[in-house]
């Protein structure tokens, strides 16, 4: 479990949020709040809506209600690559990563924004650019150490292992340099072994690199193990939050469980 | 060869090893030399080559990295090229400053078809770019300053005592541009400017959610692509020394997406052979068609009728055999040869 930093400052405050396609109300009045340092989890059956919250977040969806606050500043309405670049980082669900890529293009473009010389500098390759690309290239090689990637670095993602792949995923969202790293679902379709790596990973993230992490999991396992705190949503409504413990034996989460799965 | 990076700067560096700085050695002194060695129809084919390679380079940069399909390249040529005649033609600008203006003119008109880009996708935009073309093509034939049909003169490059006129003077010309084009689109590719590019296309949400503004990078990549079109343009206005609008209808539009597919998208090695081949052609079947004439008489009449379907038969073989296009074939060769004589 998480050390908990000295300042358990609000970092993200999401309130009364809703959102619905068409008809399909996707989540209704959730209102989750993560402490600045902490392994906060969202869990709930398919459907839930927890994918959707991130997309909200991320900006990618466009909640019709409520707030979501990131270290006082409004997320909702800003454009996804803005919200990005005040440090929330998304690793996806289903692997969206840069197919043409090696592994190595695939986190120096999460970068992106943290290089400032323009389309002239670029062109010509010269002073600020090549100055710029070599150091941002040190940083991502450290994030390729941290996640234990030197031996595909130069690899084309779309020739790894799903596994792999997934940690790719972790890596280039780790390489953004982010205040807050949304992960959904990063152990879905591994095995034992890789669960295991991928536990250490987001916990190292979480206490070395002191990056606060919202994560998505189905594995109440992996979730218990890591979590501080954890929101349990059901029909795209929050039906408990606490501690691992508090959660595990509240009746109606014990109920949601057992009915998704019947 | 060994191969170890002591930096990360060397890691990056374009021209990585001894082997490939030799090539690039030989293959400059080649370019040097070639003028003397080939005749002036000779000459002009590359010329005609070295042209094509610029416009292709920025197409590739459009569609083949940022994934935005363009139908209106020619568009952005004859943007070019008439701003070249005209500049050059009614104002006396001369060359050094009418080939930047080209450049930035057609970049600039790009906004007319990459802001809408933003919210059209595929065959919308493909629509989109396609209107695009004929605009241009109907504002150049009705235009009372563009002399539509007519055409218009353009003027040569230099100033009293140096002219640039004969073939050999535009193929250094020609080369040297094509060269540059090259490096820069090298450069591009390489840094975060290609990266962005890449990233949009393969997944745009993604791209977004790792801080890579979508509009941002989509109008650069169209005003790249027009830039590189527009300095094409200007030199062939300047080459031909007379342009119509005829010049750059639909064909030409069709001609570079053939030499980026057929070469290979999204790589900058691709763009050349493509522009390469697709230039090439015609002349190859013209050479073809005189070579026989001699001894088949009939056959040669039959190759001149069947001109577009021995074109489109080479491109679709070509793509048949490597979809990846030219490059794909390089590539295969490439490791063929690395790993010689060990057949893995
Ligand atoms: N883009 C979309 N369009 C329509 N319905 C959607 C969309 N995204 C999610 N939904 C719906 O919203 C609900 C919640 O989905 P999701 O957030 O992906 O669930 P979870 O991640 O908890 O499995 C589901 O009913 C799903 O079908
Ligand atoms: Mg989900």
């Amino acid at each position: 479990m998480a050390v908990m930093n000295q300042d358990k400052s609000l970092q993200l405050e999401i309130k009364d949020l809703s959102m619905s396609f068409g008809g399909i109300k996707a989540i209704r009045n959730v209102s989750i709040s993560v402490q600045a340092g902490e392994i906060y989890s969202i869990i709930g059956p398919n459907g839930a809506g927890k994918t959707t919250i991130f997309n909200c977040i991320s900006g990618i969806y466009k909640a019709q209600q409520g707030s979501i606050r990131f270290e006082d500043r409004e997320l909702l309405g800003v454009k996804p690559d803005r919200i990005a670049q005040m440090g929330v980082a998304r690793a996806f669900q289903n692997i969206a990563l840069f197919k043409g890529m090696t592994v190595l293009d695939n986190l120096m473009s999460a970068r992106v924004h943290l290089m400032k010389y323009g389309l002239l500098g670029a062109a010509l390759y010269l002073g600020a650019c090549q100055r710029e690309e070599v150091q941002n290239r040190d940083a991502v090689e450290d994030v390729i150490e941290f996640l234990d990637l030197q031996s595909v670095r130069k690899s084309p993602v779309s020739s790894l292992s799903y596994g792999l792949q997934k940690r790719v995923e972790l890596a280039r969202a780790l390489a953004m340099k982010p205040k807050i790293l949304l992960v959904d679902e990063p152990v879905s379709g591994m095995n034992l072994e890789e669960r295991e790596d991928m536990a250490r990973y987001i916990i190292d993230i979480n206490e070395e690199m002191e990056i606060t992490v919202v994560l998505i999991e189905h594995d109440m396992g992996l979730v218990m193990d890591l979590s501080d705190r954890v929101t349990v949503l059901n029909f795209g409504t929050k039906i408990a939050e606490g501690t691992p413990g508090e959660v595990s034996s509240n009746p109606e989460v014990v109920k949601a469980y057992l009915g998704d799965e019947q | 060869m060994a191969n170890f990076k002591v930096n990360y700067r060397e890691d990056t560096a374009l021209f990585q090893n001894l082997w490939v700085k030799s090539w690039l050695v030989i293959f400059i002194v080649t370019m040097l030399v070639l003028p003397f060695l080939l005749s002036r129809y000779q000459l002009s084919i590359l010329d005609e080559m070295g042209i094509a390679v610029i416009g292709a380079l920025g197409l590739n940069l459009l569609i083949g990295y940022t994934g935005q399909i363009s139908l209106g390249h020619g568009a952005f040529v004859a943007i070019g090229a008439y701003t070249s005649g005209l500049l050059a033609g009614t104002l006396g600008v001369p060359f050094i400053i009418s080939l930047p203006l080209s450049g930035m003119t057609a970049a600039l008109l790009s906004l007319i078809v990459g802001v809408p880009s933003l919210r059209l996708k595929g065959l919308y935009l493909a629509l989109g770019t396609l209107a695009f073309g004929f605009i241009i093509e109907y504002i150049l034939f009705h235009w009372d300053l563009t002399r539509g049909d007519t055409g218009m003169a353009v003027p040569k490059i230099g100033t009293e005592g140096f002219f640039i006129e004969t073939e050999r003077q535009f193929f250094y010309l020609i080369m040297f541009f094509a060269a540059v084009a090259t490096l820069v689109a090298k450069n591009l590719a390489r840094t975060k400017i290609g990266r962005s590019f890449v990233a949009i296309r393969d997944r745009d949400i993604a791209a977004e959610a790792m801080g890579i503004s979508l509009s941002k990078y989509k109008i650069m990549a169209f005003a790249v692509a027009a830039f590189y079109a527009g300095v094409a343009g200007s030199l062939m206005a300047y080459y031909q020394k007379w342009i119509v609008p005829g010049n750059f209808d639909i064909t030409l539009s069709i001609a570079y997406i053939a030499m980026i597919v057929l070469g290979g998208m999204g790589t900058v090695l691709g763009s050349i052979l493509g522009a390469i081949l697709i230039t090439g052609i015609p002349h190859a079947i013209v050479y073809l068609t005189d070579a026989l004439r001699g001894t088949y008489p009939n056959l040669s009449n039959l190759i001149v009728d069947l001109k577009l379907g021995i074109f489109g038969l080479v491109i679709v073989l070509t793509l048949l055999l490597e979809p990846q296009g030219l490059v794909g074939i390089y590539r295969r060769i490439k490791v063929y040869w690395k790993t010689w004589p060990f057949k893995y």
